[in-house]
Parts: structure tokens; C-alpha cells; sequence
């Protein structure tokens, strides 16, 4: 296996979109990617798509060969893959893409993730959000995946892991970092009590608990690392790509208050990377409802179990407070969640900021970013490590 | 709209709480399983099928006010997750009490009501709900 380098970045803003198709948004972002590679698009010999459901939002399946259509690739007649892995879709397509560079199978890859939301009305979205947990057994006896992780929330205030008020912290803290990047859906800083007060979803989780309907796209052009200077001088190293897996359904869990799958993948990624969770400056987490921030944190080794939430809530988390800085580009709660797109928009924040042109919320003397890419309740999680050169 | 066999294939499980025990090392599974996850190779034909306790207690729970409209029940509704007498979490809706009288730790138990319906002119799906086992 060899070393693969990011060499290039892209990503369209996210939000609602209304004039834009999710060709448009795809092509936007590869464009932007390819661009920043110093590229002509003729090198790439690969491509890899992570997207969620555009079979339901917008019905079209085998977005694989669209996006490669569009891109102009298919001149090339490259191989394009479509990954789906709920809302780790995006994270799981990049670890392919990875490996396909470092196995020596391809060599330079481009790999995207893309999602378009709004074209359907919010309570079909909700409908198809519910189908990452398990459709039989879960969805179809009421649960909607909100209310699965209200659950593990009331449960976490039971078990004294954290309170209210700290889980609706991680919320603020990506809104804090939201008003800083110029590519979030939501720029604007929240106060604490705008998550308490906020509507119900799913109690005691309300409309600031979770992450907004959105459309957008972003993308990564990978390289072997030892080819990486032929292109650019502004390039990362990818330490490490780890996945793990879980249960569907969250009731066939032995404990709902962390994820197994995130542990594992934890583990398995700071051993590829040779480097522990104290090594880590700034970190992007699925924070698709707050209170998986906060088990994300804990998950993650980067704070003990009843700690990640009183870090949030003291802003320990912020980009300039000298810890691990959590969700500098604002999160899925603020920067967005095209569920696809996440897990490449995570990349491309770290890579921002390992490259250190992350401006308002640069984060001082980054060496290693971790991103970390959850679908479904923590059915599906990777665990990657991106590293400064 | 959906096929009726996706619905009458599921009613040892929906309507009557059955799910498979591993005769290897004794864990019950529910929903069934074809094999034991720990025992894998061992549970093969040793799988068999039993009926959960249908008393239990709300291990955690939370009130929906957002659902998809095919979800088609009255909002704000409550689900819960539930320890059964067996030891095994399960998760459904609880009914006949109001939200804010819920607590972690009440008794339940699992009775078999409508649990929605695909639109005016097709299939009920029926199941468990769980109600207050005072």
C-alpha cells in the first residue's frame, strides 16, 4: 500500500438551492476540485460518488454514470461508483476512493459526494431520513430516526452523561462557527436559550437539535502522496481511513449512550496513523443531532464519557480556544446537510485547515484533522485522519 | 403501495412478540434471526422460536411532533424504548397516557393495536404498542 495525498478541493455552498439541479451541484464542485489541483481532468482515472437517495429525493438511480456524463469523464470512459451508506455515504466514498489510490489500482481519483433535498417536500425528506434506520422494525412502528436519538438523549440526562443544556451547546458552538465560513447554510451565531426554546421535533430535541434539509456537493482529487508536489505545493496526507459497523436498529444495542462502531473505528484510525486522540487539533463530527456530538467526542477518545458536554458548553470547542477544535466549518448543523455531501464537506474543512487557508476560523498550527462520518444511529461510521505537510 | 404479503409475512413478530432463542447459549433475538450472531456456526438449527414477556418498563422514550405523513398517526405521539421481562429492548410507541405522565422506569405492556395504514383505501398494518401496566 502506498501514501495518498489530497491535492484538491471543492465545494459549492449549501443551503437551499432552488436554482440548481444536482448535476449542477455535482459538476460545481468537481470543477472546483479539479481547479485547485492544477489539473486538466484528463489525469483523473477514477471516480467515486457519495450520495444518499437520489433515487428517492430527485428520482434518479445510477447518479454513478451521471455525474461522470457531466463531469466530461465518461470521454475518458473512467470507472464511476456510487456509494450509499445513509449519512455516512460520503465518509464511506471517500475511504473507497482511498483505497483504490493506495492499492495502486488507480492513481488519481476524484471522489464527490452530493445530495439534493429540496425538490421533495420536508415530510417525504423525513420519510426517506427514517429509512436509515430499520425500515421494519423501527420506522415502521413510529420511530422517525429524531426520535431514536431523542432517546438516547433522554436517556444520557438519566444516566447523568450530560445535561440538557450541553447537549443544545454543540448546536451553539456550530453556529458559532457557521457565521465564520462564508460556504455554511446557516451564518449566524445562536444563543443557548434559541436551542432550548426552539420548536419540538422529537423531545427533548427540538428544530436547533438538528441539522436542516439542504442541497450541495463537495469534492476531493486524491494522488499518491509521492506524486502530490507535480501539482501543487498546497497538498495533505491522508493518515488514515477507518470504517466500522453496528446494528441497524438501535433497540439491539447492549447500550444506546455511545457508538461501538465509532470506538472501533477510532481505534483502528489513530493505529494506521500512528498518532493517539491526544494528537488531534481540530476535528469534524456528524453532528446531525446534537446529542451525537456530544457521543461523538466521548466515541472518539477525545473527551471521557460525561466530559465531551461540558467542554461544549464552556466552549472549549471553539476554533481559537487552543483544544481540539470541533466543527470549524459550522457542522451538519450550520455549514449543512446534503447527507451525502457531509462526509466530503468534513474533508475539505480539514484540508482548509491543514493547509492552513481556513481564514476567520483557521485554526492556529493544525497538524492533524480527524473527520468523522456517521449514518443512520451509528450504524456506519468511518474514522478519517488527514495530516499536515 | 405495498404488497399485502410484506405485511401478513411479519405477524408472528408484529402481532405476537416472536422472536428466535439461540438453543447454543440461550439469547433470545428479536426481531428472529436465521443464526446466532455470537455462536454463528454453532446456533445453526438450534435456532428456536419463542414469545417475548409482553411486560416490561420504559427504559427511555420521547414525544414525536414531527413525522413523515405516511407515518400516518396523531401528532404529537410518544414511542418508547422498553426492557422486557426477558431483558430484551424493544422499541414502539406507547398509548393511553398522556405524554407528560411518562417516566423512565414505568411499567408497560404490549398490546396489539392499528398501527397505521397505507392511506384510505389500502392495507392496516397491525402490531405491539405498548400501554401503562398499572
Amino acid at each position: 500500500m502506498r501514501d495518498v495525498a489530497i491535492i484538491g478541493i471543492g465545494a459549492t455552498k449549501f443551503g437551499e438551492l432552488w436554482n440548481k439541479s444536482f448535476r449542477s451541484l455535482g459538476i460545481e464542485a468537481g470543477m472546483k476540485a479539479i481547479e485547485d489541483a492544477n489539473l486538466s481532468g484528463d489525469e483523473i482515472d477514477g471516480l467515486f460518488i457519495g450520495n444518499m437517495s437520489a433515487g428517492r429525493f430527485i428520482n434518479q438511480q445510477h447518479v454513478d454514470a451521471l455525474i461522470a456524463d457531466y463531469s466530461g469523464m465518461v470521454t475518458n470512459h473512467i470507472p464511476a461508483t456510487r456509494v450509499e451508506a445513509g449519512g455516512a455515504s460520503g465518509g464511506v466514498a471517500f475511504r473507497e476512493a482511498v483505497m483504490a489510490v493506495a492499492s495502486g489500482i488507480h492513481n488519481t481519483v476524484m471522489v464527490g459526494g452530493a445530495e439534493k433535498m429540496t425538490d421533495l417536500d420536508d415530510a417525504s425528506i423525513n420519510s426517506v431520513m427514517d429509512a436509515t434506520a430499520d425500515a421494519e422494525w423501527e420506522a415502521g412502528m413510529g420511530i422517525t430516526l429524531a426520535s431514536n436519538y431523542a432517546m438516547i438523549a433522554r436517556r444520557m440526562i438519566h444516566d447523568h452523561i450530560a445535561t440538557r443544556e450541553e447537549i443544545a451547546a454543540v448546536s451553539v458552538n456550530s453556529h458559532f462557527h457557521g457565521a465564520l465560513n462564508p460556504g455554511a447554510q446557516f451564518r449566524k451565531a445562536v444563543p443557548i436559550e434559541t436551542v432550548l426554546k426552539s420548536g419540538a421535533v422529537a423531545t427533548p430535541l427540538g428544530m436547533f437539535d438538528c441539522a436542516p434539509i439542504s442541497d450541495g456537493a463537495a469534492a476531493v482529487i486524491l494522488c499518491p502522496l509521492e506524486e502530490a508536489k507535480k501539482h501543487t505545493d498546497s497538498y495533505v496526507k491522508v493518515s488514515a481511513v477507518a470504517q466500522a459497523s453496528d446494528t441497524l436498529a438501535l433497540f439491539q444495542r447492549d447500550c444506546i449512550t455511545e457508538f461501538k462502531a465509532t470506538q472501533v473505528a477510532a481505534a483502528r484510525a489513530y493505529e494506521m496513523a500512528g498518532i493517539t486522540a491526544r494528537d488531534i487539533n481540530v476535528a469534524e463530527i456528524h453532528d446531525d443531532y446534537t446529542v451525537a456530538g456530544i457521543m461523538a467526542m466521548q466515541d472518539l477518545g477525545i473527551y471521557k464519557t460525561g466530559e465531551a458536554g461540558k467542554a461544549f458548553l464552556n466552549e472549549e470547542t471553539h476554533f481559537d480556544a487552543g483544544n481540539v477544535a470541533v466543527n470549524t466549518s459550522g457542522g451538519l448543523k450550520a455549514r449543512g446537510y446534503p447527507i451525502g455531501a457531509a462526509g466530503l464537506a468534513q474533508i475539505v474543512e480539514l484540508t482548509e485547515q491543514l493547509r492552513n487557508s481556513a481564514e476567520a476560523r483557521q485554526v492556529k498550527d493544525a497538524k492533524y484533522g480527524l473527520a468523522q462520518s456517521a449514518g443512520g444511529n451509528g450504524s456506519a461510521v468511518t474514522v478519517s485522519i488527514l495530516e499536515a505537510i | 403501495m405495498a404488497s399485502v404479503a410484506k405485511e401478513w409475512r411479519e405477524i408472528p413478530g408484529r402481532y405476537n412478540l416472536q422472536g428466535t432463542k439461540c438453543e447454543n447459549c440461550g439469547k433470545i433475538y428479536f426481531p428472529s434471526r436465521s443464526f446466532c450472531p455470537k455462536c454463528r456456526r454453532d446456533s445453526i438449527g438450534k435456532m428456536t422460536p419463542v414469545k417475548l414477556d409482553r411486560k416490561g418498563f420504559v427504559y427511555t422514550f420521547s414525544v414525536v411532533h414531527e413525522a413523515p405523513d405516511c407515518n400516518n398517526r396523531q401528532k404529537p405521539y410518544a414511542v418508547v424504548m422498553v426492557k422486557t421481562s426477558d431483558d430484551i429492548l424493544l422499541s414502539g410507541q406507547l398509548v393511553d397516557v398522556e405524554p407528560e405522565n411518562i417516566e423512565i422506569g414505568m411499567p408497560v405492556r404490549a398490546v396489539l393495536r392499528k398501527l397505521d395504514a397505507d392511506g384510505p383505501a389500502g392495507i392496516i398494518h397491525y402490531g405491539f404498542k405498548f400501554v401503562p401496566d398499572y
